[in-house]
């Protein structure tokens, strides 16, 4: 499509329509209602399919149904919403269906603000469903990247059979902004491998019962499964499919690890540093997971100080501690803006200033 | 010599998964059967949920799709959003029906899914050892009412075709009971029609089959049916609720 002024939600929206998703299932909530509102018109004009849940748990659990039976399905919503699905997450990670979940994400904890903030982190990389999972975790800082990395989701969940989460903030939702968003993006080799969705036998001749099952009896099954099944594709996911924007590092003094709308921001207190002569660096990491262990670890090890900056009260920060080592000078920016009080450039350059005189 | 009765093509050989005198076998051969007659076995789905009838998955020559405690209704939606020909059924307990998954359930029929819904109301919580069911009857012993269910205190059993009736997108609601044989014959005519109604694509069936637990009820196969007979039926009566 050519480039065009969006709002964020809608182009969101959009981009899954291109990526070849016929299949929503949501529940209002702000800050992402334009979403399911664009939605519901647009998946009837291209024969797809637009339910308005009862809840959440409902919703994702119709993301499920749909998956199961081979439809490339999302929903979307924000952090309260998000955490009614994570079981449905789990036993989607259980039966490896795979969907994509968009979250426009706000303030918490728990009913919190409806402005952004970056406080689902750990809800997007560590679950909070049952058992041993993971699900890819896409962060843009875009409206341009959103809109691809929906597209990729899509795909990196087919191809894995797995659960993608794209994660944003309420900012890049709510924001008007240009993007090309690429048509007909998805990939028929992922859609044709589905050999092991129910389609109630349509165009088969053999009489394999097709089973969705997520549920074991047998202890050694549990474990072969966690084991060879789970473990191993995400061991895979981890040498593959990582995602990461490595900026100015080489001879840094300050390295900033910052993602979405806060790698942004911290684009401008890049610029007010090298004005005053401090060498700064970014490391952005585009996947939460699976994380950029690696890239923070190489990109910082000459650097005075890190600083992590998240709309969050130190979330990133522990991905960033395991990437580095308890030693390595780690210094957080953050607990004075989420919730709608957005990160400042220039506060963000005071704390790489102290960094770089005091180390 | 001419065949008169055998197993029906729905069921596998696999071991029953449950108790003796436990009526969900029973009705899983009748739903199995009513499909094999109808000649839809082929193009069936069956959506289990949890409790007992959850391990269903075992037993079925049918595809399936498992699904976590209430929300079967919606796993039910998604299927036939994606595979609108199947023939998209639920088999679900009390507990998974009414109680955590009632929302589910009321705007599964609501929206009018064209889908058939199997509801077991054995009066209990039979996998997890015998809790109170939200259709326990008043008077009735569980584990988390062990003096007998007192409706001051524990409140009130639900009554489910009385409720889902009342549902605008709702077109077909019975209840019956498989005590005796022809009870179960005419269960499996309510079956029948249940599925006849989705593949005319005529919208939302709801058949409850009164159930037994001799386990967790601490009775024996025949006095389980029994009670059913004398107890059940006169607090869930059966009879046709809706047929639009």
């Amino acid at each position: 499509m050519a480039k065009k002024l969006w709002k964020g939600n809608k182009a969101m929206a959009e981009a899954a329509i291109q990526a070849g998703c016929r299949y929503y299932f949501g529940y209002p909530i702000t800050p992402q209602n334009e979403v399911p509102e664009y939605l519901s018109a647009r998946m009837r004009e291209v024969g797809g399919v637009f339910k308005q849940a009862e809840s959440e748990l409902a919703s994702i659990n119709m993301v499920y149904g749909a998956a199961a039976a081979g439809g490339r399905a999302m929903t979307s919503s924000s952090g309260l919403g998000i955490a009614l699905m994570q079981e449905g997450i789990a036993h989607m990670c259980a039966t490896q269906t795979p969907c994509v979940v968009l979250n426009v994400g706000r303030g918490g904890p728990g009913l919190g603000t409806i402005m952004a903030s970056q406080q689902d982190y750990f809800q997007a990389t560590r679950g909070g469903g049952p058992g041993d999972y993971y699900c890819f975790a896409y962060a843009p800082w875009n409206l341009q990247e959103a809109c691809d990395l929906i597209q990729l989701a899509f795909e990196k969940a087919d191809e894995y059979r797995m659960v993608s989460h794209v994660l944003v903030d309420a900012t890049l939702g709510a924001m008007m902004e240009s993007a090309d968003i690429k048509e007909n993006t998805a990939n028929t080799e992922n859609k044709d491998k589905k050999d092991w969705a129910v389609d109630a036998f349509a165009g088969r001749k053999d009489d394999d019962h097709r089973k969705i099952v997520g549920f074991w009896n047998d202890p050694p099954e549990a474990v072969a499964f966690n084991r060879d099944v789970l473990k191993a594709k995400y061991d895979i996911a981890k040498e593959k499919e990582v995602m990461v924007d490595v900026r100015n590092c080489e001879d840094a003094d300050v390295v900033i690890v910052a993602y979405g709308t806060t790698a942004r921001i911290a684009l401008n207190a890049m610029k007010i540093a090298e004005e005053n002569g401090i060498k700064v660096g970014m490391v952005r990491p585009i996947t939460l997971w699976p994380f950029p262990y690696e890239a923070v670890r190489e990109n910082t090890k000459n650097a005075k100080g890190i600083l992590v900056a998240e709309m969050a009260l130190g979330q990133l920060t522990d991905d960033v501690k395991i990437a580095v080592g308890p030693d390595a000078n780690i210094q957080h920016y953050g607990e004075d803006a989420l919730g709608g009080v957005m990160p400042s450039p220039r506060a963000i350059y005071g704390m790489i200033e102290k960094i770089a005189k005091e180390g | 010599m001419s065949v008169v009765y055998e197993r029906t093509k729905g069921l596998n050989q696999n071991q029953s998964i449950y108790c003796p005198g436990c009526t969900h076998g029973l009705e899983h051969k009748l739903v199995m059967e009513v499909l094999e007659e109808l000649g839809v076995l082929d193009r069936t789905i069956g959506i289990t949920s949890v409790g007992c009838s959850g391990l269903m998955f075992r037993i079925l020559n049918t595809e399936v799709v498992t699904s976590l405690h209430g929300r079967a209704p919606a796993v039910a939606t998604g299927v036939k959003a994606v595979q609108p020909d199947a023939i998209v059924y639920i088999h679900q307990g009390d507990g998974d029906a009414l109680s955590i998954g009632m929302a589910e359930t009321i705007s599964a029929a609501s929206r009018g899914e064209n889908i058939t819904v199997i509801f077991a109301n054995n009066n209990i919580y039979g996998m997890t050892g015998g809790q109170m069911a939200a259709t326990t009857m008043v008077g009735d012993k569980a584990t988390t009412c062990p003096a007998g269910r007192d409706a001051s205190l524990d409140g009130n059993p639900m009554r489910a075709c009385e409720l889902i009736s009342q549902v605008e997108g709702a077109k077909y609601v019975e209840r019956v009971a498989v005590y005796d044989v022809p009870h179960i014959i005419k269960a499996k005519k309510a079956i029948k029609k249940a599925f006849q109604n989705q593949i005319d694509g005529h919208g939302y069936s709801f058949v409850e089959i009164l159930s037994t637990c001799p386990t967790n009820w601490h009775l024996d196969p025949l006095a389980s049916m029994d009670k059913v007979k004398n107890e059940m039926e006169a607090v869930y009566p059966l009879g046709v609720f809706k047929d639009e």
